[in-house]
């Protein structure tokens, strides 16, 4: 196996990604240049500005009109590209359902940053979370690398043929977006060759084909069937994630799945987390493997679509698991959004584990190894008792 | 490219285009959306001087004309909206009761 030569780099976050964005050089990025955007979209702007990518950048008076110009572009047959992050996110809803209904391709990576009031900027997952069902595919990333990784994998899948859907790269507000972090980057002629040519299903500027997008559908309505088809879509994409992880892997030597498990063969019991907290939790699980307790865990990459069969084979022999989320869902009792997921999945199995959630980090809350272990340790006691005290739990809360 | 689409209907979730997105340039001839009036535009030819001008506010191309003479309303588009009766300066144009207009055909 040959990899691909690399340049091992310090970047932040948001670099990171700019770095991915000028080196797949998209048609169009058309974005809202002021907070609550991030330094993505200024690092790329760089770039432009120094003539080193060919993209045709829109500034736009809001992150609804980012959008909008992205569904212009891409029914225009362009590789289109934005990013966002927190109440920009939420500025944008509409457009989100428009893009993925439509069956656009684009990559949008979004900064997880919560949802005001009280008035936050800081880290939690509540942004995209709320964004969960809107038909976009959602890629988790831990850290800058991951967040590089996942931007370049995304063209890949959101482009596939049996795909066609919009893809949001989610990377963690400040934790990841602005540290400084090591990584190793491709050269651009290695990027080029990975994410290929865009051949677009169909362009409106193609005048020999005259086409017809986002016409009405209330009258004799189609409407369920074009529903139908996306989630088609979203179940075709669980193997081509992996097709692109596996090629990707091959490539880089940094192979992607749907989720990385740790420790979880000879586990008794195991943590499952999204995004950059999966480093503490790795962290706090291999101390106290060493120690011989039978902890592991799951980071889970893919949240949209939910990997379900691949969770409950990788669960099932577990005693108990406990589901960080770093947003809920106010349901009442019900828990955050992978707790109620995963819940959910297991429903139908034979062998399942106990299930508790731990609801953390909300509004940038941090989260200590301490915290870690705490839940950890209530963890072991439920797989030792077979018995839950507390189904839905606050980490860090003052309590 | 041409689709038949008079058996739309029945098609499964399976068959539709992807996205919805039409690539059969003016197939919105085979889709008849006259169903949706609920009022009909009946011309008066007495009073009707053959302005035109009907013709050209109609939205949906449902007046018909010939020689430079309006001939009929095309009743599988007609949507029964009322603009040409507000437009017509003669005021030749009634919009009946769809039902009741039916009726005194049959
Ligand atoms: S009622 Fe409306 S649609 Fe019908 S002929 Fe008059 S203007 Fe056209
Ligand atoms: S606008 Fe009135 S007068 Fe003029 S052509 Fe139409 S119906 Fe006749």
């Amino acid at each position: 196996m040959v990899i691909a030569k690399s340049n091992t780099l310090a970047l932040q976050g948001t670099e990171a990604v700019a770095l991915a964005m000028k080196q797949i050089n998209p048609d169009m990025v058309a974005a809202y240049p002021i907070t609550p955007q991030t330094e993505i979209v200024q690092g790329f702007s760089q770039f432009v500005a120094d003539g080193e990518v060919d993209t045709h950048l829109v500034n736009v008076e809001s992150e609804h009109s980012a959008m909008s110009a992205c569904i212009g572009g891409a029914s225009a047959g362009g590789r289109v590209m934005t990013a966002t992050s927190s109440q920009g996110l939420a500025l944008m809803w509409e457009l989100l359902y428009i893009a993925s209904g439509l069956r656009l391709p684009m990559v949008m990576p979004n900064v997880n940053r919560t949802l005001s009031a009280p008035i936050n900027i800081h880290c939690d997952h509540s942004d995209s979370m709320g964004a969960r069902d809107a038909g976009w595919i959602h890629l988790f990333s831990e850290n800058a690398q991951e967040a590089y990784d996942n931007t370049l994998q995304a063209v890949r899948i959101s482009e596939h043929p049996q795909v066609r859907l919009p893809v949001m790269v989610l990377l963690d507000g400040f934790i990841i977006s602005h540290s400084l972090d090591r990584m190793e980057s491709l050269e651009d002629s290695t990027v080029k060759e990975f994410v290929d040519v865009f051949k677009p299903e169909f362009s409106l500027l193609d005048a020999k084909t005259p086409t017809c997008i986002g016409a009405f559908d209330g009258l004799y309505g189609y409407f369920f069937e074009f529903k139908r088809q996306q989630e088609e879509a979203m179940r075709n994409a669980f193997q081509v994630v992996k097709d692109v992880g596996k090629e990707y892997g091959e490539l880089t030597g940094r192979p992607y799945g749907v989720f990385e498990a740790f420790g979880l063969e000879d586990a008794e019991f195991a943590i499952i987390v999204l995004g950059s907290a999966a480093g503490t939790v790795r962290h706090e699980v291999e101390c106290m493997r060493s120690r011989g307790i039978p902890i592991g865990m799951i980071k889970l990459r893919l949240f949209r679509p939910f990997p379900a069969n691949e969770l409950i084979e990788a669960v099932s022999h577990l005693k108990a698991v406990a589901v960080f989320d770093r947003s809920d869902t106010f349901a009442g009792g019900m828990g955050g959004p992978v707790f109620t997921d995963l819940r959910s999945a297991l429903y139908e199995s034979e062998k399942k584990p106990l299930m508790v959630n731990y609801i953390y980090g909300l509004g940038g809350r941090d989260l200590p190894v301490e915290l870690i272990n705490k839940a950890a340790t209530e963890l072991e006691q439920v797989a030792q008792s077979g018995q839950v005290k507390e189904k839905i739990n606050y980490l860090g809360l003052k309590e | 490219m041409s689709w038949d689409i008079s058996n739309i209907g029945q098609w499964t979730w399976k068959e539709h285009p992807p996205g919805a997105v039409i690539k059969d340039p003016g197939n919105s001839r085979q889709f008849k959306t006259g169903g949706w009036r609920t009022l009909r535009p009946i011309r008066d030819e007495e009073i009707c001087n053959q302005c035109l001008i009907c013709y050209m506010f109609c939205p949906d191309s449902a007046i018909k004309a010939a020689g430079e003479k309006i001939t009929t309303f095309d009743l599988d588009f007609c949507k029964g909206c009322g603009i040409c009766a507000e437009e017509c300066p003669q005021n030749a144009i009634e919009m009946v009761d769809e039902s009741k207009a039916q009726e005194a055909v049959e």
